[in-house]
C-alpha cells in the first residue's frame, strides 16, 4: 500500500513538471482575404468523341467553377498563365512544390469523358500545403447537363473549404422587363444563379410581380392580375399549370410559401385595410393571422415555421414586426429612423433582411431576429426586395436608376451582396430585371 | 517511542528531499536570456536639432575651420568653394563628391596623393567614434540609464516570463506571423465552439517537425463537420507560416508549442 502511494506521489510530481513546460499561445485573429485557389482546366480524355473536344467542355467547366468561386468573394482563383503543370498530369498527382510557388493553397483538377452517351466528369480537390487530396468525386449525366455539374462541383468545393453549404446549383426567378417605363411588359423568367439558361414562364400579357419559389423549387407563387384585380397565383414550373389562390373578395398580394411548402402566406386587402392570411394548399382552408386596422403586409416565415415577420404601419410609420405563426404575441422590432419594409427571414434563422428608406435613399440591410444589430449593407437611389441565398450568406435584390420625365435612362438590374457588405456584384440578365427570388439547392 | 520518532524524522527527510529534487522550480536551469534591446522614444525635434547640440556645434566649427584651411592649401578654384555648403554637416558623401570633382579638374597623377591624404584625414575626422558619440552623447547617456532601468524591470518580471515561457515580444512576433497566415473559413456556424488546439514540435529554426490536433475525436463527430474545416485551416496557416518566428535562443523552452486557434472572436465580432 505504501509503495503504491509512493508511486502515485512520484507520478504526480513528474506529471506536473511535464505539463508545466508546454507553452500555449492563443491565436484569436486571422485574415479574411480570399483563399488563393488554382482551377486547372479539366482535361478531355482522348477516347472521347470529337464533338466533346470541340465544345471544350473541360475548360468551360473550369471557367464556370472559377467564376463561381470568384463571385463568392471568399476565393481568389489564380491566373491560368502561371500554372506549371499540364492538366492531365496534375490530375494524377500534382507537384505540390510547384503549385506552392504560385501561392495556391488549393488546387482543383479533373477529367471529362463520354462513354455510352453519358458524360462522366470527375474532379479532385487538393490541399497544396498539406500535400494531399481532400476530396474526389465523379458525376455521370447526360451531356447537356455539364453546366449544372460545374455548379455542383463548386458547391462541393465551397462546402469542403468554408464549412457551409454552397449556393451555386440554384436558380433565380425574376420579373423580366421590357419596353418604355409607362408601358412595361413584365414576364416571369427563370435562370441559373450565374445568369445562364434563361427561360420565360409567362407571355407578358399580364403584369406579374413578386414571384417566390416553394421549398422544392417545383412551384412558384406570384402576384398577377385577374379580371383587373391583383391576385396571388400558383404556377407549376414543370407542367406550366397556373391557378388563382383562394377565392378572396378583393386583392391579394405579397405571397410566400411556408417552410414546409404546405401553406401560402399573403396579404389580403379590402376597403383600404390589409391583413395577413394563410391558405393551406392541401385543405384549401384560409386562416386570418392578423386583425388590425393598419396595413399589414410582406409576411415571411422563420425557417422553423414558428414565427412570422411582416411590416405594418400600425405605429404611424411602416415598421417591421414579429409574431408567432398563429398571430399572437406581436412585437415591433425596428425602432430606427426611416421606413422599413420587405422583411425576409434568413434560411439560417439568425437574421432578417429588409429594405429601409431614409431621407429618400434606399438601403438593403440585415438585423437579428429581435431587431438588434442592424447593419446596412448597401445604399442607392432605389433598390428593394432582398432574397436570401439558400445558405444565408448572400442577398439578391434589384436596383432601379433615376429616369427622366419620359422614362429615358431607366433601367432595372439584379445585384447580389454578401453579409460582409463588400462583395457587391451585378447579375447579368438578358433584359431589365426586378423582384428576384433565390431557389433552394437543386441537388438536395 | 524513540523508534517512531526516528522513523518519522527519516520519512520527513525523504519526502522533503524528494520534493526538493523533483520540484520544477528547484531544478530549473537558469534560462539564457536574450539580450534586451531597449528602445527609447524621443521626440523628432531631438534628431532634427542635432547640429545645434552644444558639443556638436563645437565639432562642426572645428570641421569648418579645417575645411577652410584645406581649401586654401589646395588652392581650389573659387567655384568649388561656392559649391561647398559650409552650414551643412559634412557627411562622407560630400567628401566623396569633392574628391571626384577635384580629380577631374586637376592633374590626376600629382594630386592623387594629396587627395588621398585629404580624404584619409577627413575620414578620420568624420568617423572618429568619439565625435559621432558626441553628436548623440546626450541620448547615449539616457539610453544607458534606461537600459539599466529596463534591466531591473525585466528581472522583476522574471516570474511572468517563466510562467508563459516566451517573452511578450517573442509571443507577439509569433502571433503576428500566424495572424497573417490564417485564412479563417467564413462559413463557420456562429453558435458553436470554434477552438482548435494544435500541439507542435519544432526544430531550432522554427520549422514544424510534427503537428497534432488535440481534440482529434471532434474531426469525425457527426454534426461537427465545420470543425474539420476549421482544423484544416489552422494546419494550413502553420504550414504557410513555416518556419515560425521563434526566438533565436532557448530552444528547450519552445521546442514544444501549443497553438490555440480560436475563431469565435473574429466571426462573432
Amino acid at each position: 500500500m505504501k509503495n503504491v502511494l509512493f508511486l502515485i506521489f512520484l507520478l504526480v510530481v513528474f506529471f506536473t513538471k511535464n505539463s508545466f513546460a508546454l507553452i500555449e499561445i492563443d491565436i484569436t485573429r486571422g485574415n479574411l482575404n480570399p483563399l488563393p485557389v488554382a482551377v486547372s482546366p479539366l482535361y478531355v480524355e482522348s477516347k472521347s468523341s470529337e464533338a466533346l473536344k470541340e465544345l471544350e467542355v473541360g475548360s468551360e467547366i473550369a471557367k464556370i467553377i472559377e467564376t463561381n468561386l470568384l463571385r463568392s468573394g471568399l476565393f481568389n482563383p489564380l491566373e491560368k498563365d502561371s500554372f506549371v503543370q499540364k492538366p492531365d498530369i496534375a490530375h494524377l498527382k500534382p507537384r505540390f512544390e510547384d503549385w506552392k510557388l504560385i501561392k495556391a493553397q488549393a488546387l482543383i483538377t479533373g477529367k471529362v469523358n463520354i462513354t455510352n452517351d453519358k458524360l462522366r466528369i470527375e474532379f479532385r480537390l487538393w490541399d497544396i500545403l498539406a500535400a494531399k487530396e481532400i476530396m474526389a468525386l465523379a458525376f455521370t449525366t447526360v451531356p447537356d447537363n455539364w453546366r449544372r455539374v460545374a455548379h455542383i462541383i463548386t458547391d462541393k468545393i465551397y462546402k469542403r473549404l468554408t464549412g457551409e453549404e454552397g449556393y451555386f446549383d440554384t436558380r433565380i426567378i425574376y420579373v423580366a422587363e421590357k419596353g418604355p417605363k409607362n408601358q412595361r411588359i413584365k414576364k416571369l423568367a427563370i435562370m441559373d444563379q450565374d445568369g445562364a439558361n434563361t427561360k420565360y414562364l409567362t407571355l407578358g400579357n399580364e403584369l406579374v410581380l413578386t414571384p417566390r419559389f416553394n421549398p422544392t423549387n417545383q412551384m412558384v407563387t406570384y402576384m398577377s392580375y385577374f379580371r383587373n384585380l391583383p391576385r396571388v397565383y400558383l404556377l407549376d414550373i414543370e407542367t406550366g399549370v397556373q391557378e388563382v389562390v383562394g377565392e378572396f373578395p378583393g386583392m391579394t398580394f405579397a405571397p410566400r410559401f411556408s417552410p414546409d411548402g404546405k401553406k401560402i402566406i399573403m396579404s389580403f386587402a379590402k376597403d383600404g385595410n390589409s391583413d395577413i392570411f394563410t391558405m393551406n394548399l392541401e385543405t384549401r382552408v384560409v386562416e386570418k393571422i392578423t386583425e388590425h386596422p393598419a396595413i399589414d403586409t410582406s409576411p415571411s416565415y422563420s425557417p422553423d415555421g414558428k414565427y412570422i415577420c411582416f411590416n405594418s404601419d400600425r405605429s404611424g410609420y411602416q415598421q417591421i414586426y414579429v409574431m408567432r405563426s398563429d398571430g399572437s404575441n406581436v412585437k415591433r422590432i425596428t425602432f430606427g429612423q426611416g421606413i422599413y419594409g420587405t422583411p425576409v427571414w434568413s434560411p439560417r434563422g439568425d437574421l432578417i433582411a429588409f429594405t429601409k428608406m431614409y431621407k429618400s435613399r434606399f438601403y438593403i440591410g440585415v438585423m437579428r431576429a429581435d431587431g438588434s444589430g442592424e447593419r446596412l449593407l448597401t445604399e442607392n437611389y432605389y433598390q428593394e426586395a432582398p432574397s436570401w441565398s439558400p445558405n444565408g450568406r448572400v442577398l439578391i435584390f434589384y436596383r432601379e436608376t433615376k429616369s427622366g420625365s419620359q422614362g429615358e435612362g431607366f433601367s432595372a438590374t439584379l445585384w447580389s451582396i454578401d453579409l460582409t457588405g463588400y462583395n457587391e456584384r451585378l447579375i447579368e440578365t438578358l433584359t431589365d430585371a426586378s423582384d428576384p427570388s433565390w431557389s433552394s439547392l437543386l441537388s438536395n | 517511542m524513540n523508534k517512531s520518532i526516528f522513523l518519522s524524522v527519516i520519512f520527513h527527510i525523504i519526502i522533503i528531499s524528494l520534493t526538493a529534487i523533483s520540484f520544477p522550480y528547484m531544478i530549473k536551469k537558469p534560462i539564457d536570456l536574450p539580450p534586451i534591446i531597449s528602445i527609447e522614444l524621443i521626440q523628432i525635434s531631438d534628431i532634427t536639432n542635432i547640429p545645434y547640440a552644444p558639443k556638436a556645434k563645437k565639432i562642426l566649427e572645428k570641421i569648418k575651420k579645417k575645411e577652410k584651411e584645406r581649401i586654401v592649401s589646395e588652392q581650389a578654384p573659387p567655384k568649388m568653394v561656392k559649391k561647398e555648403k559650409p552650414d551643412a554637416i559634412p557627411l562622407p558623401k560630400d567628401v566623396k563628391k569633392k574628391k571626384k570633382i577635384k580629380t577631374k579638374k586637376q592633374n590626376p597623377k600629382k594630386i592623387e596623393s594629396e587627395i588621398k591624404q585629404v580624404s584619409e584625414f577627413e575620414k578620420k575626422e568624420l568617423f572618429d567614434p568619439d565625435q559621432i558619440a558626441a553628436l548623440i552623447d546626450k541620448s547615449k547617456v539616457e539610453t544607458a540609464e534606461t537600459m539599466r532601468k529596463s534591466d531591473k524591470l525585466t528581472q522583476s518580471q522574471d516570474k511572468n516570463f517563466i510562467a508563459s515561457g516566451l517573452t511578450l515580444s517573442e509571443e507577439d512576433a509569433l502571433k503576428a506571423q500566424i495572424f497573417g497566415c490564417w485564412s479563417i473559413p467564413l462559413g463557420l456556424p456562429y453558435n458553436e465552439n470554434l477552438l482548435v488546439r494544435i500541439k507542435l514540435k519544432l526544430k531550432t529554426d522554427g520549422t514544424v517537425i510534427k503537428s497534432e490536433i488535440l481534440d482529434h475525436v471532434r474531426m469525425n463527430t457527426p454534426g461537427q463537420g465545420f470543425y474539420k474545416v476549421l482544423a484544416e485551416s489552422a494546419l494550413r496557416a502553420i504550414r504557410l507560416c513555416q518556419p515560425l518566428r521563434v526566438p533565436t535562443t532557448g530552444y528547450d523552452r519552445w521546442k514544444n508549442l501549443q497553438l490555440n486557434f480560436d475563431a469565435n472572436e473574429m466571426l462573432k465580432g
